[in-house]
């Protein structure tokens, strides 16, 4: 039997963060982003609460949750603030995720407690100042020294908690000639020598999400410090990207939804022309657009959470998700703000950020057109698609 | 110590109360646990454990709950919280008033022999306030109700319970085993003193959040399912419920142009001068 309930366990996780979100972050948040300034008080609440370790075994300290309880917690803390929400899913998905997925014995124990814990926030170097999502263009460049250790030179940028972090997972070029399978990826301590922050980037919105740029200058590195197999990087780093993208769909959700309520409670209270906003024909079709769009992509997102949960390959149902996410929540962010009218235009209601805050969505972990790359290849270059058929 | 508290489960009082007739239609009704009840789950928690070191249990905690089978929901945040196991007796609400709900309570104790009884001081629904009162008195317990603070003493054997009355703070002393009713500033940093606990360690304030690992480790933890007939409790209704209706719509106020007008107005029409 198909079922959309969402079972006990994810209703009282979804009631907690929803209560934690209400309490320590809502009130705080406007500051924080008006400020531009990464909430580092926030982090060992988000740490108690087991937020920073929600794909982590217990056995490192974690919460071992599925998918489906990461991508409900990003959703509910975006519908608060996008910042927040990127702090959490990608501490929780990149860096810590490729230690989960190509890590070995000694390394898990090293980094992941520290990370589950928020001792110690992840951050992960894959792209560059002359590479997105073409990974093949990357620069930085690890070079092999005859006693087997490792030199790493290049710069990376766009990197979140690029400059808060304390555990770097970074991607190099071993082997040029081989592109996208000849990269390797390295875990990097804050503070190895000829590694640091560069600069700190000013973005259009998720101010209190720190994003910046990292300097390699022959930063010497043990094999022990290498994550996965030589020149295997880049096929570890697709597996990331696919449930990445899901969290990333879920944030623009959270940051759709969060802007539609705003809406919907504004045009009930709002009164022109003698009566509420709500009830003109005209409010009535944004929300009840906002409402349908905004349902359809959590059912994107769900299915596609449901289905890695399943240990099925979801990079067609993954990239559905973000690419369709993005773009309902951009559309009911859009759509929030006009119903907001001249409030909405100013930094006194929360909209306007969660608009600024959304359009990350439709870029970061692969812009909308890189999703349509993903789902058309996927389409063409298969005879039946990776979609429960039940579902599709 | 071996505690039992009791949980209900009440509509979001943040929510439109809404009228089919003359009852309350509670089919849209967000449910969750009466805020009093949850104040004593974290109470009984902070008495079960050294604060510093949460996660070695010194007591057992039990949540018991009368309800249909969505209370479990509820229940099971209060396990995620960290309670120890959790009893749901099945039964409808509209089947339910305060003396079937203490005798129903009786039984458990009697059955389960806690060391005391932990119940919000009433459930915000219908401010009842009396199911505490009157399970002390089936039990022949003593009680402390509206507690505002709780300190073991005499080595575990009584509670020093402080009870704001309206010229300060009463500290009353109970023999355990005990009933206690809480009041909203039991969540207080440092209101529970358990003796185990350093007697400067701080609280956050308010009930704990159910932790990530808390909600995993309850989808192991048991729930007891009983019923009021298993348990021998009558279920003939002592109190029933006529019938509801809502306060009168306030009407819109007026505005009066100047000092004079308000003077007229008091006189002639509100009659107070």
């Amino acid at each position: 039997m198909l079922d959309f309930e969402l079972p006990e366990d994810l209703r009282v996780l979804q009631k907690t963060v929803r209560e934690f979100a209400a309490a320590e972050v809502a009130p705080f948040c406007h500051a924080w982003n008006e400020e531009e300034r990464f909430p580092h008080e926030l982090i060992p609440k988000l740490g108690a609460l087991g937020l920073l370790g929600m794909a982590i075994p217990e056995r490192y300290g974690g919460a071992e949750m599925s998918l489906q309880a990461i991508a409900l917690v990003v959703e509910e803390l975006a519908a608060v603030d996008g910042s927040v929400a990127i702090t959490v899913a990608s501490h929780n998905g990149l860096a810590s995720g490729h230690i989960l997925l190509a890590g070995t014995e000694e390394q898990k124990m090293k980094y992941l407690p520290d990370l589950a814990s928020g001792k110690k926030l992840g951050a992960w170097g894959l792209t560059e100042p002359g590479s997105g999502s073409d990974a093949a263009g990357a620069r930085t460049r690890a070079t092999r020294l005859d006693d087997g250790s490792w030199s790493l030179s290049g710069t990376k940028t766009f990197i979140t908690q690029g400059s808060v972090g304390g555990t770097y997972v970074v991607l190099a070029v071993s082997t040029p000639e081989k592109k996208q399978h000849g990269i390797t990826a390295f875990i990097v301590e804050r503070g190895t020598p000829g590694f640091r922050a560069g600069k700190v980037l000013e973005k259009m919105g998720l101010h209190a999400s720190d994003t910046a740029e990292l300097i390699l200058d022959d930063v010497r590195l043990a094999d022990s410090q290498r994550l996965g197999q030589v020149d295997h990087g880049f096929i570890d780093t697709l597996k990331i990207l696919d449930k990445g993208r899901v969290t990333i769909a879920a944030m623009a959700l959270g940051l759709g939804y969060g802007a539609h309520e705003a809406a919907r409670r504004y045009a009930r209270e709002r009164r022109q022309f003698g009566k509420s906003l709500a009830e003109f024909q005209a409010i009535q079709n944004m929300l009840a657009d906002n409402a349908t769009e905004l349902d359809a992509a959590r059912l994107l997102i769900r299915r596609a959470a449901w289905m890695y949960d399943q240990g099925q390959r979801i990079t067609l149902a993954a990239s559905m998700a973000k690419l369709y996410a993005a773009q309902a929540a951009m559309r009911a962010c859009n759509r929030a703000v006009q119903i907001h009218g001249g409030y909405g235009y100013t930094r006194e209601y929360p909209v306007e950020r969660h608009m600024r805050d959304a359009k990350l969505c439709e870029i970061g972990e692969g812009t909308n057109e890189v999703q349509r790359m993903v789902i058309c290849r996927q389409l063409l270059s298969r005879g039946e698609l990776h979609v429960p058929h039940v579902l599709a | 110590m071996k505690i039992l508290v009791t949980a209900k489960r009440i509509p979001d009082p943040g929510q439109k109360i809404k009228l089919k007739g003359n009852a309350l239609d509670l089919s849209a009704a967000n449910w969750q646990l009466n805020q009093f009840d949850e104040y004593a789950v974290e109470a009984a928690l902070r008495l079960t454990e050294d604060g510093a070191a949460p996660a070695t249990r010194q007591g057992a905690v039990t949540v018991a709950s009368l309800g249909p089978a969505d209370v479990q929901q509820q229940l099971r945040s209060a396990l995620a919280m960290g309670a120890d196991k959790a009893i749901r007796v099945e039964a409808k609400d509209e089947e339910l008033d305060a003396v079937i709900v203490a005798k129903t309570l009786e039984k458990l104790v009697r059955r389960d022999q806690p060391d005391l009884v932990l119940m919000g001081k009433l459930a915000a629904d219908n401010e009842g306030n009396d199911v505490g009162q009157r399970l002390a008195a089936l039990l022949g317990w003593p009680q402390a109700t509206f507690a505002c603070s709780i300190q073991v003493v005499d080595g575990g054997k009584a509670l020093l319970v402080g009870r704001e009355v309206d010229n300060g703070v009463e500290i009353k002393k109970v023999r355990l085993p005990a009933v206690v009713t809480v009041d909203l500033r039991i969540i207080a940093p440092q209101a529970v003193k358990n003796g185990r606990t350093a007697a400067n360690f701080a609280y956050p304030e308010g009930p704990r959040y159910a932790s990530l690992k808390g909600i995993r480790a309850a989808k192991d933890k048991p729930i007891e399912a009983l019923t009021l007939s298993g348990l021998g409790v009558s279920t003939a209704l002592q109190v029933k419920t006529h019938g509801s209706e809502l306060p009168p719509a306030r009407q819109a106020g007026k505005k009066i142009a100047s000092v004079h007008e308000l003077v007229e107005k008091l006189r002639s029409e509100a009659k107070v001068l």
